[in-house]
């Protein structure tokens, strides 16, 4: 059944209208590809039932000609999703056991377009993580070796997301990306990841991490299947009161539009200390291909870069702090018996909540407490709208931004770092457009020496995820991306 | 701003998380080394600018004052850890 797994979402959608296979033969195909990796880690739980029952209903929409966006499409739910009737942990012991008695805004679009669900996916514990390792199941591991055939992390916290469109086990997954969440690991798996502008999808439904940077954004294998699955996505939602109602572009028609007279920035900022050489070369071929095709490459300078970091680590864990506050014991999940409210709380919660959640809720707590709170939060927000000043003055000048998505390739599962600072550098090129409400895509566009992927970021104006689009198409088609990693389903043993 | 053992025990007991003593330490230099390196933000000049807390630009819509939902309380206890006759139930908070 490989070949049902070489098609593309746009491939596989032409063939089931053209009724050359169908959503059960296709999703069968999946569960399979699914169950053939399950020692990868990336499913938290399979719905093979679910998903049968699914493509029947899809088959029969095909039949009579009515068919949706992504019908037939097998899809992965990354286990921050709320789905009705199907449990849903955000990868934490405290959610234990919830199953929803509702549907995230985002999924109940899927589903409407026609998706089929496979499972749900393995992330970082509440998406905090750069490398899927603090999950309470477990890593999630990516399809791509290193040297000596060492497990690679797939990056995080979506990390399953990524690790799954990579080894085949779905064809397109949901994401959320709160510092890098989508783009990191998509660049670590050499798949394709976009981070959508702050209010594009809602985040209703969606387990909350940090409420003014969460944002839902699909991965998938091309391009042209990332701009189809987001226009399923995307929609205006009354329930989330930070949606937007600003229409989508015609994104799927931008994928192959070309960059011809569009004004790229590359900002010098940008170079860091620490970035692999192989990054350092990919970024400048990067530069190279969009100016062949017709594009104009311009120096621009983004003063607060190095800003962009700290003030995410006194924003997001002060939201998380906050929005962590719900997990009580009392309503759902996890509870564990004292003799007063006050300690079953506490004991909830220790026990509930695994290390580098904790230590964000308490870094939280502190920069918001009485005497800090000026200090920390009101200087880290104030912080915030210089970088995005930052970005206002340079799309002033050009239409979108070429980065590096990460500063180096995956790296090994396991990897003991004691200082937690030096973790939270995965996402120094991605966490600025969170600050910034920024959308940003990660395109795969080449290996390093050691065979491993590496990403391109495009960053541009809000709600011009069009932009990314037409630069992510031209990149992708210069880089002609086609390693495919040895544990994918289907793949070498 | 350094952050010592009693510090972690307030805050701890703030954010209603059970730190045990002998974590209190190590706890109190892990958070020493996220705040050293975060204060890394007091070099960059302030004094004028407005904190952002929300990069949407446009403001906040005001919806209708009226019920919308209701009538379920099933659901509403579906995953309850501990419940009675449609109530949560918590450990004996009055005397």
């Amino acid at each position: 059944m490989s070949d049902l797994l070489d098609l593309s979402a746009v491939e596989a959608r032409a063939a089931l209208d053209a009724k050359s296979i169908s959503a059960t033969e296709l999703t069968t195909a999946y569960i399979a590809a699914a169950e053939e990796t399950a020692a990868l880690n990336n499913y938290v739980l399979l719905t093979p039932d679910h998903a049968l029952a699914m493509a029947a209903k899809a088959d029969a929409r095909l039949a009579k000609g009515e068919a949706g966006l992504l019908e037939g499409v097998p899809l992965g739910v990354k286990d921050l999703f709320c789905t009705n009737g199907v449990q849903t942990t955000a990868c934490s012991r405290i959610l234990d056991g919830f199953t929803p008695p509702y549907e995230s805004t985002v999924t109940a679009n899927l589903w409407d377009a026609g998706a089929v669900m496979i499972g749900k996916l393995n992330c970082d514990e509440f998406a905090m993580g750069s490398a899927n390792e603090t999950s309470a199941f477990g890593p999630a591991i990516s399809p791509w070796q290193g040297a000596d055939k060492t497990d690679l992390v797939p990056g995080g916290s979506s990390g399953g997301s990524a690790s799954a469109v990579a080894a085949r086990s779905a064809l397109m997954t949901t994401g959320t990306d709160t510092g890098g969440s989508i783009r990191q690991p998509a660049a670590f798996c050499g798949v394709v990841g976009l981070k959508p502008t702050y209010g594009r999808c809602s985040r209703w439904g969606i387990v909350a991490f940090a409420s003014s940077l969460d944002q839902a954004g699909p991965i998938t294998r091309d391009v042209a299947d990332n701009a189809l699955m987001l226009q399923a996505m995307a929609s205006h939602d009354a329930r989330d009161s930070t949606s937007s109602d600003v229409p989508l572009q015609d994104v799927v028609a931008a994928v192959r539009q070309g960059v011809k007279g569009m004004k790229i920035g590359v900002p010098r900022e940008y170079v860091m200390d620490g970035m692999d050489g192989d990054v350092v070369a990919l970024w400048q071929q990067g530069q190279d291909w969009l100016r062949q095709a017709g594009a104009e490459l311009v120096d621009v300078s983004l003063p607060h870069t190095k800003y962009a970091l700290p003030t995410y680590y006194i924003i997001a864990p002060a939201e998380a702090s906050s929005n962590l506050a719900r997990y009580d014991g009392v309503r759902y999940g996890l509870r564990v018996e004292a003799g007063s409210l006050d300690e079953m709380y506490e004991a909830t919660r220790a026990v509930g909540f695994g290390e580098e959640v904790q230590r964000r809720i308490l870094v939280g707590t502190y920069v918001l407490s009485a005497g800090y709170y000026d200090a920390y939060y009101l200087k880290a927000q104030k912080v915030r709208r210089l970088i995005k000043q930052d970005f206002d003055t340079a799309f002033a000048s050009v239409d979108a931004l070429l980065t590096p998505a990460t500063p180096t390739a995956a790296f090994p599962v396991g990897r003991k770092i004691d200082d937690p600072v030096v973790n939270f550098l995965n996402d120094v090129f991605t966490v600025p457009a969170n600050l910034a409400g920024l959308p940003g895509l990660s395109v795969p566009a080449g290996l390093n020496a050691d065979g491993l992927p590496l990403g391109l970021q495009v960053l541009g104006r809000p709600y011009d995820e069009a932009s990314l689009y037409r630069v992510g198409g031209v990149l992708e088609a210069a880089a002609s991306f086609t390693a495919t990693p040895a544990r994918r389903a289907g793949g070498a043993k | 701003m350094s952050v010592d053992k009693s510090t972690v025990a307030k805050i701890a007991r703030l954010a209603r998380l059970n730190v045990p003593q002998d974590r209190l330490q190590p706890v109190a230099s892990e958070l020493n080394g996220i705040l050293d390196w975060i204060a890394e933000l007091n070099e960059v000049p302030t004094d004028n600018v407005e904190p952002l807390a929300s990069v949407t630009g446009h403001a906040l819509p005001m919806r209708n004052d009226m019920v919308t939902d209701g009538d379920c309380v099933d659901t509403v206890l579906a995953n309850v850890p501990e419940g009675a006759s449609g109530f949560f139930v918590v450990p004996k908070v009055v005397e």
